[in-house]
């Protein structure tokens, strides 16, 4: 697991964070609005916003796909797609680096079996000019 | 900007393999089974169900049973389970059993609702990270192990597989002749002990 590129403005900046993320061919997981009540949606939320304000999260379009095992198509992502957090550098911040922290919790499925929901870390490095 | 994979894909292989070791999806997807000399015991648990009663796997020796790993976020999985409630009602008097083990985190407040909209007709039981290590590290969902009468696991389907699959499987267990009857140790040590099982059936 890595890190989204450093991003870094003044105090009071509006800054954006694109945070990659791969899936493995042959695999998706439930977009930010899963088609069906019971599936887990792709969630990104922050724990540690250090200097950084907001951090409003912008999903990518989510693809529909048919499943088998679904009779409608589900709303997914797959393959490799960015998340971007909008941030606003607080106006009072010291100048210098820092770290805003999240957690991505996401459930992914193949085309015939699905994984258990995980929650993986993601850490948006910043500097306050 | 570095791109990171999610760490269950990684893990993907992992437990396809670990399955594969319990039993080999190929020679599931023929749907035939294993044969008897290869055929491992399926590790005994101790789980409950809905109803808070304790349920050993052993508990069932004798019938042909299909145990389950399942959860409610699992597509594939809620394919499967009207196919097992069809099986479980048109052979639950040949001896034959459906056992489910639901591996949601959250356990019975999100699987007693599901299993009342279902209507399902089988014991189901919450699952946690030692069952699934008992039976390979189960990680991908569904993964369904068909157990033949003498406890041992005749075969292991790992993801939706089909209807036909698992029927045929099946019904070649409960075709299959009744295995010998175990050395009755259990029963033997008992009855050594005073007062063991003919006076206790005496004093009811």
């Amino acid at each position: 697991m890595g890190e989204a590129a450093k991003v870094a403005g003044a105090r009071g900046a509006g800054v954006e964070a694109k945070i990659p993320v791969t899936v493995d061919a042959g695999f998706h997981v439930n977009s930010n609005h899963p088609s069906e009540d019971y599936l887990i949606p792709l969630t990104l939320s922050w724990t540690s916003l250090g200097a950084l304000e907001g951090g409003a999260v912008t999903y990518p379009p989510a693809k529909l796909e048919k499943y088998e095992f679904a009779d409608k198509p589900l709303s997914v992502f797959s393959g490799a797609f960015s998340l971007t957090a909008s941030f606003k550098i607080g106006a009072k911040a010291a100048p210098g680096p820092g770290v805003a922290s999240g957690k991505l919790r996401y459930q992914a499925c193949s085309s015939n079996t699905c994984y258990p929901p995980k929650t993986v870390e993601v850490s948006v490095p910043y500097q306050v000019q | 900007m570095s791109a990171f994979r999610f760490s269950a894909i990684l893990s993907t292989a992992l437990a396809l393999g670990l399955v594969a070791g319990c039993g080999g999806p190929s020679a599931v997807r023929a749907a035939t089974l294993k044969p008897e000399k290869d055929r491992k015991t399926a590790p005994d648990f101790k789980l409950k169900d809905a109803d808070g009663k304790v349920v050993h796997l052993s508990d069932y020796r004798g019938k042909v049973v299909i145990l389950d790993f399942w959860a409610t976020w699992c597509g594939p999985c809620r394919i499967e389970i009207p196919w097992f409630m069809d099986l479980q009602r048109r052979n639950k008097d040949r001896g034959f059993e459906v056992l489910g083990v639901a591996m949601d985190d959250e356990g019975w407040e999100v699987v007693k609702p599901f299993l009342a909209e279902l209507g399902v007709n089988y014991r189901v039981m919450i699952g946690n990270d030692l069952t699934a290590q008992m039976y390979g590290g189960v990680d991908a969902l569904p993964t369904t192990f068909l157990i033949d009468r003498s406890g041992k696991i005749a075969a292991v389907h790992v993801g939706l597989t089909s209807k036909k699959d698992i029927e045929d499987g099946v019904e070649q267990l409960l075709q299959a002749p009744a295995p010998p009857p175990a050395p009755a140790t259990v029963a033997s040590s008992v009855a050594d002990q005073p007062g063991g099982p003919v006076a206790s059936l005496g004093a009811r």
